[in-house]
């Protein structure tokens, strides 16, 4: 393929304008009636139909080109825009996603049809009422279609419809068709019907109905209407319920779970491309998964803003400029010359900095491209799980490393789904408590000095310490006297511990806990930490601190013997001076009394098996590092300042050796070894 | 061409080794090493090569000779295999040897040295015999894969 070279921009470019697009699907969603929406879907469904043509990508200029046709039908009135135009709208990004995906997985659209798809668009194009959908179908249909004398329904299906009630099938609900006939007596029929949807609606969810609403509400029938209606409840249930509401004379409710099968050969083909479409859809993922394992045709790209390009490239000039009064002044043999030496030194001092600051600058993304996804997700699982949710997000423009980025999605999601599923509660036992009835979901991200900070919080049922306590002395994690001697903070964090989360059992319990620990794995990974404050009955809420940049920290460089070592100075909380003489022993742990507590003293000469090495006595240097709300206190020999380090991985030969995170090169050209400090507690 | 050999020889002692070239990237001369604590006793350290970090594996220790000090002859050879950028410190290299087939035999067994692990062959060049070493052993590459 000679279009391979533009494989990677089209890519990148789709995924912008697919970012985009989703976001304005969901301000759509609350808000159909504004057409500057439905353009600027117009607008990209374009674009990304203009560059899959020149790449050559049908089945995504297909869609495109469909969903361009539908949006102008809305544009020009011919349609009427409503939810289930919005939901096909997902559902095309969905597939377009997907397609982006295949191309960056392996180069190719894939296989997912998107056929069905095209069909309901073009469907919804022409006009879309039942009649002309019903003959489009069945010219599909002829072949199998032996029942069509059989047709029991008076409903009739549109091609949604079907779906739903395929789906619905195939989880475990109830379908009923429910026939009400209402006494001849009755004066308000609209009222009276009225009553009967929303009682309906308090307990199932009424698919469609035979008049339509808005003419029964119009009170635009006879006596009888039907309704075609999924719930959980039992057909009994059901009667009884429905048989209470005054001057109704008769409820007639079938089920249809049986009938929908003499029903589904009229559907065939419709059900038979649903699961055609499931089955492939199946089928492309192992398939994906397969070529991720033999080639990652996409390298990994930052798209920069051209401004700090520029000033890197000035600073790298000035570089050159400072590089040559270097030399210049090594030439002049006057005695203006180390004054003159020192200034330029000075200068070039100023510009690495700076150059450093403007190489950092350009891996920085801010964190919108992980956080838009988010929305969608929170749609979706509120709508899966019936809970109504406010996902409230600020400081989508924090920047942090590509790097970070990356990694961050999936921690994110875990402890979102967690706040939804878990910490919020459903929609009656937040109003028996007292709150709105919709839960809120809080993202933020905000810079707090050298590092970023995003915090997840929900107004939730909090989490249970005492729960957590039980399981933790059921599963022998703990004894009960080692419990009853954590702090309320160090119970919550036992949900961190792997083990404790991955059991089922937990997660019924305490209703919370899926995963924590793969959470805080990784973004210990990232050498960040993540904490969580709760309140029973109010909320949790996940703060997670995560570096600035992977590539340059600040570290404290010190010796021990005649060895240089970094300690990151995000792990740093202060330095001190002890004496030996006021060390003691607590169960083979040297620790000291200092600032009021007990500080545990890590002889890191020891630890790391310096040359040399010899114990210290007498005054000595203590390095106070923490994790978390944990201190302990190194022993070094000297210190020798701060700096500002370049992290340089050790490479795979050495990868997994304790303690040591890496390592960085030295002023003179030696290697200097990082202490993870985070490995010493 | 096809049964010529080519190997980077170096010297231990006054014993002779020879380093397959395809996995040679180039001999520097020695610098300072930084040590690693946790790590294999043969794992002299890491040096900073050109801004990149390359431990380094120290063949005496490796093949359990006697140490020995950096002199002006000593030499870090850096080696590419399957990717692991690695370097090998030796008392001495400076040539390259071309070893007909034929002059390449099976390694005799020399007592229990743990030599006998490292070298499966031995080339003959004018009389001088240049022990063939296994770097994949050398190196214990599926060992600290497996870790």
């Amino acid at each position: 393929m000679d279009m391979n070279q533009y494989l990677e921009i089209f890519i990148d470019e789709s995924k912008e304008h697919l970012q985009e697009m989703n976001q304005i699907l969901l301000e759509l969603e609350n808000k159909p009636d504004n057409l500057k929406l439905l353009d600027a879907i117009f607008r990209i469904a374009h674009t990304i139909k203009g560059m899959a043509g020149t790449m050559g990508y049908s089945k995504i200029t297909n869609l495109t080109h469909k969903m361009e046709s539908l949006m102008h039908e809305v544009r020009t009135g011919n349609v009427k825009i409503n939810e289930k135009i919005v939901d096909i709208l997902f559902e095309c990004f969905d597939a377009l996603e997907e397609y982006v995906e295949n191309l960056i997985a392996n180069g190719e659209e894939g296989a997912l049809d998107t056929e069905a798809l095209v069909n309901k668009l073009a469907f919804l194009i022409s006009g879309g009422d039942i009649e002309s959908e019903k003959s489009a179908s069945k010219s599909n249909v002829e072949k199998e279609d032996k029942n069509n004398g059989e047709h029991k329904f008076s409903i009739e299906f549109d091609e949604i419809t079907k779906n739903v009630i395929n789906k619905a099938i195939e989880s475990d609900v109830n379908i009923f068709k429910i026939d009400v006939i209402l006494d001849e007596n009755c004066m308000l029929k609209a009222a009276r019907s009225f009553i009967v949807f929303n009682k309906l609606e308090n307990l199932g969810e009424v698919i469609s109905s035979k008049p339509d609403v808005e003419l029964i509400e119009d009170e635009k029938f006879d006596l009888n209407f039907e309704i075609l209606y999924f719930t959980k409840l039992d057909q009994l249930t059901l009667h009884n319920e429905l048989i209470n509401i005054s001057e109704i004379r008769e409820v007639v409710i079938e089920e249809i779970e049986e009938k929908i099968k003499v029903k589904e050969l009229d559907n065939a083909s419709d059900i038979v491309k649903t699961t055609d479409k499931k089955i492939e859809k199946n089928s492309n993922k192992s398939e994906k998964k397969d070529n991720k394992k033999q080639v990652k045709k996409v390298s990994k790209t930052v798209r920069v803003d051209i401004e700090r390009l520029d000033n890197l490239m000035n600073l790298v000039s000035e570089l050159i400029i400072i590089k040559t009064r270097l030399e210049d002044g090594g030439n002049q043999h006057n005695e203006s010359r180390t004054s003159e030496m020192h200034e330029t030194i000075e200068y070039l001092e100023r510009i690495t900095t700076s150059l450093h600051d403007a190489v950092m600058k350009v891996r920085m993304v801010p964190v919108e491209r992980t956080f838009n996804r988010f929305p969608r997700m929170v749609r979706d699982l509120s709508k899966d799980l019936g809970k109504g949710i406010n996902l409230v997000m600020s400081g989508e423009d924090t920047e942090v490393d590509r790097t970070v980025i990356d990694e961050i999605g999936d921690p994110l999601i875990h402890l979102i789904r967690n706040s939804i599923d878990h910490g919020i509660e459903d929609k009656a036992t937040r109003i028996a408590k007292g709150k709105d009835e919709n839960g809120t979901v809080a993202l933020r991200a905000y810079p707090d000095g050298n590092t970023v900070v995003i915090e997840v919080e929900d107004d939730g049922n909090g989490i249970d310490s005492e729960a957590i306590k039980n399981i933790a002395i059921e599963r022998e994690f703990l004894t009960e006297s080692e419990v009853s001697q954590l702090s309320e903070k160090e119970v919550i964090n036992l949900l961190f511990n792997a083990g404790f989360s991955t059991a089922k059992e937990v997660t019924d319990l305490s209703g919370r806990g899926v995963g924590l620990d793969v959470v805080k794995s990784k973004i210990e990974s990232l050498n960040g930490t993540v904490e969580v404050d709760t309140v029973l009955g109010k909320g949790s809420k996940f703060i997670i601190r995560l570096p600035l940049t992977l590539a340059i920290i600040q570290a404290l460089m010190i010796t021990l013997k005649e060895e240089i070592y970094a300690i990151p100075l995000n792990n740093i909380k202060e330095i001190s001076t002890i004496n030996s003489e006021g060390i003691s022993m607590i169960q083979d742990q040297e620790v000291v009394l200092y600032r009021g507590k007990t500080l545990p003293l890590i002889r890191l000469g020891s630890i790391l098996n310096t040359t040399n090495y010899e114990k210290n006595i007498g005054d000595m240097l203590v390095v106070v590092i923490k994790k978390g709300d944990e201190e302990a206190g190194i022993i070094v020999d000297e210190l020798i300042g701060q700096q500002e380090i370049v992290i340089k991985s050790l490479g795979r030969y050495l990868k997994g050796i304790n303690i040591i995170a890496g390592a960085t090169i030295l002023g003179n050209g030696g290697v200097a070894l990082i202490v993870d400090s985070n490995q010493l507690f | 061409m096809e049964d010529i050999r080519e190997y980077v020889v170096f010297k231990i002692d006054n014993e002779y080794y020879g380093m397959d070239i395809k996995f040679v990237e180039n001999i520097e001369k020695a610098q300072s090493i930084t040590r690693v604590p946790f790590a294999e006793s043969y794992l002299e350290g890491v040096i900073n090569l050109r801004g990149n970090i390359i431990p380094v594996v120290n063949l005496r220790e490796r093949f359990m000779m006697e140490s020995k000090d950096i002199t002006k002859d000593t030499r870090i050879i850096i080696i590419n295999f399957n990717g692991y950028h690695i370097g090998l410190v030796v008392d001495a290299s400076s040539e390259v040897v071309q070893f007909d087939e034929g002059n390449i035999e099976k390694a005799p067994k020399i007592g229990d040295s743990v030599k006998n692990d490292f070298i499966k062959e031995v080339g003959k060049d004018n009389g001088r015999i240049v022990m063939l070493i296994d770097i994949k052993k050398v190196l214990n590459i599926v060992e600290s894969e497996s870790k």
